[in-house]
């Protein structure tokens, strides 16, 4: 179970969610694989902030929290995406009547 | 040590497995439920990794409010029988996929991380694992980690600390932008918007 592991881990889930989020077709899905990145990226965050040695470790000991700190913040985020990003898809339905992204041509003329 | 490598892998095969499940999974709402699998093992993650506040949180918000809003929009769209199919871009997708995860790999492996010194690994995990619930004086001479004067400095070191003291900034600006996404999720989705039936 070491640093390499988890940044190894955390890489594989990351490569899933993005081949997901190019390749698939529905939006919903799209929006799942987004997720598994958001994922990916915070289990690399806390790993990081576990092993490695901050700079400033030496002033302030509350630095070796500085990874928690950003996965809080990427949490928040990924659920105001997932709040507006499912709204645009039920807009995106009312007029579609369809949830494939290659429908979705509305803006093109 | 031995232990949290067994957990640390049977995590690993479940993450991993759950995830190629929901990027693979035809039937969208398995595919759904699967991705509960991915944040649960993501959460067992935290809890090997000294972080058992965000652990909690990723089981509350992703598990309790993100899965389960993804699961509603999934049954109220009708295109479920469809499913989850491919795109034109299938061949692209994965020889760049796979081209980042080489790269990253390598950069994992090959890179010379600075790691933390031995004689900090203890003190360290103190604060980490302690991040949350405020820690007692007892608690902090018993386990003889620190010395008394850097046990004030400990215990100002809490997530909630640096939450609204060093990173009180970005703290406010993320909760403006729940707001906004908030009422954006409300305009987006009002029935009509313009003709007074809202």
């Amino acid at each position: 179970m070491s640093f390499e592991a988890f940044l190894i881990v955390s890489a594989v889930l990351f490569c899933i969610g993005l081949y997901g989020a190019l390749a698939r077709r529905n939006v919903l899905a799209v929006l799942m694989s987004i997720e598994l990145m958001f994922n990916a990226v915070n289990v690399s965050l806390v790993a990081m902030s576990k092993y490695l040695t901050p700079a400033a470790l030496q002033d302030d000991i509350s630095t070796v929290l500085t990874g928690q700190v950003f996965a809080v913040f990427i949490i928040t985020v990924a659920a105001a995406e997932i709040a507006l990003g499912l709204g645009i898809v039920f807009a995106m339905y009312r007029t579609n009547e369809s949830v494939d992204l290659t429908e979705a041509t509305l803006m093109r003329h | 040590m031995l232990f949290q490598d067994v957990v640390f892998w049977i995590l690993t095969v479940m993450a991993i497995g759950a995830a190629l499940g929901v990027v693979l999974v035809k039937d969208l709402f398995r595919a759904a439920l699967l991705l509960v699998v991915v944040f649960m093992a993501v959460s067992g993650f935290f809890v090997l990794l000294n972080a058992e506040f965000l652990a909690v949180v990723q089981v509350l918000i992703y598990v309790g409010a993100i899965a389960i809003l993804l699961i509603f929009a999934v049954m109220l769209t009708k295109d479920v029988q469809h499913g989850n199919q491919p795109n034109r871009l299938q061949i692209p997708s994965v020889v760049f996929a796979s081209l980042l995860l080489v790269s990253l790999i390598t950069v994992a492996v090959d890179t010379k991380w600075d790691f933390l010194p031995a004689e900090q690994q203890e003190r360290v995990e103190l604060v980490q694992t302690n991040a949350v619930t405020t820690l007692t004086g007892e608690a902090l001479t018993e386990s003889g980690v620190i010395s008394p004067e850097e046990q004030a400095e400990v215990q100002g070191a809490g997530l909630a600390d640096l939450l609204i003291g060093d990173y009180v900034l970005p703290f406010e600006a993320v909760s403006l932008l729940l707001l906004a996404a908030l009422i954006g999720a409300l305009v987006l989705v009002r029935p009509n918007p313009g003709t007074g039936r809202g």
